[in-house]
């Protein structure tokens, strides 16, 4: 029956439709699954950038508290990271530095930038080390603003970073 | 000079500004602080004219040296003085007298009745319109060796105005980035971006 | 990829048994600045500080905004204790302006700068806690410190970068009722901060991993020019607070705390020692605040200070602070330094880390009361 169902005519057609069934059947509930395993667990890198460092550390204190959405700063190695929160000013000696980070961190991989001078340079736009903005050098997710922004105001920006990331593909290939 | 505990509060009385009063005269009395004066009378007895004291304060005194002297006066300052440690160093650009003066703040933690002074020790060195760090006449002695807790002040002072320092072991960049490239930034013709 | 390296991460080599190694800017042990060691088998042979990743030219741009405007700039390299980094800028322009502060202000300025002095300390605890594996001390100071900052909240309406100290006074007065609530906070905050005493220090895995590391003898100490719980913890009693009393300080009782070993243990149990002297001075000051009276002078508007120079220092959590600030005849400063506890201590290190062991960098280097970012300024 199934020969005489799946002609030389619409075999596109027949293939095109079982495409969509397998879409729809585990596409879809897969992509969801990876996606939440990846919001629930984002981890950040351990890098200290500037003073905002000082309401991150207070973000992960037992007051606000960010480890209950698995944000855990990872200790150990960048290698096993998938976000990175630039907190602050970044200077031109640490922009390099800070371009290798990223570049050794695995795909997938989140940008926050945190506190107004990382989204442009802030109090010191005028000083002759600083770079306006990190645009330049990394593509980034979210922007937090803030001199320096509150531990809530983090915390909605990480939530803001998982609306987004469940808007997107959750994988690459296939 | 005594050795008991400062009693600087209670018994000196302070420098008197003249200022002319409601009935019309000037007060030309000025009156300095009796302990640090005895510290200013005590460095022109030995050196004369080759140190000048700019002001006498409470709590602060202040000696202009020039290059050739500053390391004899900083020995003598530690030896006989007992100030044991340099509590900053900074730079000063005067690019209207074509000088850059290097400022050092000495206290002493040994000596008790010393506990609040700082005295401050100011040489100025020769500017040069296009400088090149370390390689022109913008020199001055470094007193690492008689206050050895100048060492990354003057490290920085090198960097951030071009003054090189004479027997400092490693004259390095320490604050700005490697591939720094432009003049040394807190001087003042280099000017930031947008002023 | 780019395999060139940008310049500055290339390592020298130096023969085939001493390695290099590069405690770089992401560490989970080195904070915002390179400590480039070399080291020896499990030995450090020679350490080369290398600071500057936070360099962002606060001398600079202070000579581009006048006295009032500095403020909020000023204050930005320790924003947790930024009340101390501000205050001897502040002195110094009251001295050049030849203004006097109302005496309720006077009482305000002590107490606001022994919560941050407090709230600095509680994060530098945390840090330790951190670079030790004891996460439990990352959390309790952490939290507890929140406390503190409540009250800072409400005095000043943030909670860093206060920004509260301006020539001539204060900015606002203390909310009502704030007295009874400052007491009941602290003197709870001082009942927490004992407890910290059986998890930390008198831990035995923490005594055996900070005694007799990073000896630092009281001649040398004196020598290299050290400030704050460094000096303190080789044996020398100096403290500006006691010392060159600035503001009211000569009418509060409190002590000042010595501990003769020098070692990393010392270095660490002072600034807890004086967290508990704060609680004291605070209270005090809180008796003895005038009840009410104005609480800042007023300024004419872009104030100038004349052909003069002024320094002035004050203790902050880090040791002496001080500013040197050269004015002309502009509303700007002609120069502003600040000379920080943290870049004056940084001169220890390459010292104390010589002949130590790898593993013990982190607590020695963090015992020395570093800020990174202060230090850059």
């Amino acid at each position: 029956m199934l020969k005489e169902l799946v002609t030389p005519q619409n075999a596109n057609v027949f293939v095109g439709k079982l495409g969509d069934i397998l879409e729809k059947a585990i596409d879809k509930p897969l992509g969801y699954a990876i996606n939440w395993g990846r919001i629930w667990s984002l981890w950040p890198v351990h890098i200290e950038t500037a003073c905002c460092s000082v309401e991150f550390g207070a973000a992960s204190s037992p007051r606000y508290d960010v480890e209950r959405f698995g944000i855990i700063e990872a200790f150990g190695s960048l290698r096993q990271c998938d976000l990175i929160v630039v907190q602050g000013t970044i200077t031109r000696k640490m922009a390099p530095r800070l371009r290798l980070v990223y570049d050794q961190m695995p795909e997938p991989k989140y940008v926050i930038a945190m506190g107004a001078c990382a989204i442009t340079g802030g109090l010191y736009f005028d000083s002759y080390n600083v770079l306006p903005g990190i645009d330049g050098i990394l593509p980034v997710d979210v922007y937090v603003p803030g001199c320096p922004p509150r531990p809530e105001t983090l915390i909605q920006g990480c939530m803001l970073l998982q609306e987004k990331i469940k808007r997107m593909k959750a994988r690459k290939f296939v | 000079m005594s050795s008991e505990p400062n009693e600087e509060p209670v018994e000196a009385s302070t420098e008197v500004n003249p200022k002319p009063t409601k009935t019309g005269t000037v007060e030309k009395e000025v009156v300095l602080p009796a302990f640090e004066k005895g510290i200013a009378d005590k460095i022109i007895e030995k050196f004369g004219t080759r140190t000048k004291v700019a002001f006498v304060k409470p709590d602060r005194v202040r000696i202009d040296v020039s290059r050739d002297d500053v390391k004899e006066v900083a020995t003598f300052l530690r030896d006989v003085m007992n100030f044991d440690h340099a509590e900053s160093v900074s730079g000063v650009d005067y690019p209207q007298d074509k000088q850059i003066e290097v400022v050092y703040h000495l206290g002493s933690y040994t000596d008790s009745s010393l506990s609040r002074q700082i005295l401050v020790l100011t040489t100025r060195a020769q500017r040069e319109e296009n400088p090149i760090p370390g390689h022109d006449a913008t020199k001055l002695p470094s007193l690492r060796e008689i206050f050895y807790s100048v060492e990354f002040h003057e490290r920085e002072i090198f960097e951030m105005f071009g003054v090189f320092f004479d027997g400092h072991p490693d004259n390095r960049r320490l604050l700005l980035p490697e591939d720094w490239a432009d003049l040394p930034p807190l001087r003042k013709d280099f000017a930031i971006k947008g002023r | 990829m780019n395999t060139e390296l940008p310049p500055g991460l290339a390592l020298q080599k130096v023969d085939e048994r001493i390695m290099t190694l590069n405690v770089g800017p992401q560490h989970p042990g080195s904070g915002h600045m390179r400590i480039i060691v070399q080291i020896d088998g499990d030995f450090i042979v020679a350490c080369d500080p290398d600071p500057g990743y936070v360099h962002r030219g606060e001398e600079k741009m202070a000579e581009y905004r006048n006295y009032i405007t500095n403020i909020p700039h000023l204050e930005r390299p320790v924003i947790h204790d930024s009340c101390n980094i501000l205050y001897p800028y502040v002195l110094g322009v009251e001295e050049l302006l030849g203004i006097e502060v109302p005496e309720r202000a006077k009482y305000i300025r002590v107490i606001a700068s022994e919560l941050n002095r407090c709230v600095y300390t509680m994060y530098w605890l945390a840090i330790y806690g951190i670079f030790l594996g004891h996460s439990t001390m990352f959390m309790w100071p952490a939290g507890d410190r929140e406390l503190l900052i409540d009250l800072l909240e409400k005095m000043t309406g943030a909670r860093v970068t206060h920004a509260h100290f301006v020539p001539g006074g204060v900015r606002n007065d203390l909310p009502p009722n704030f007295e009874d609530v400052c007491l009941r906070q602290v003197n709870y905050f001082e009942k927490r901060i004992k407890e910290y005493a059986a998890i930390f220090y008198d831990n035995p895995i923490l005594i055996a991993r900070t005694a007799n590391t990073g000896v630092l003898s009281r001649e040398d100490a004196i020598r290299l020019g050290t400030t704050g719980s460094v000096l303190r913890a080789s044996g020398v009693d100096y403290d500006l607070r006691k010392k060159e009393p600035y503001d009211v300080y000569e009418e509060l009782d409190f002590e000042t705390n010595v501990l003769k070993e020098g070692d990393s243990y010392a270095r660490s149990k002072i600034p807890w020692l004086d967290m508990l002297e704060s609680c004291k001075i605070i209270r005090h000051a809180l008796q003895k605040m005038p009840k009410s009276g104005s609480v800042r002078v007023k300024l004419k508007p872009n104030p100038k200070g004349g052909d003069a120079s002024v320094y002035k220092r004050v203790e902050s959590g880090r040791g002496s602070l001080g500013c040197y600030i050269v004015s002309d005849k502009k509303p700007e400063p002609y120069r502003v330094k600040l000379s920080v506890g943290s870049f004056r201590n940084l001169i220890a290190l390459p010292y104390l880390l010589k002949g130590e062991k790898l593993g013990n960098m982190p607590s020695v280097y963090w015992s020395l009361n570093y800020w990174p970012v202060e230090a850059d300024r």
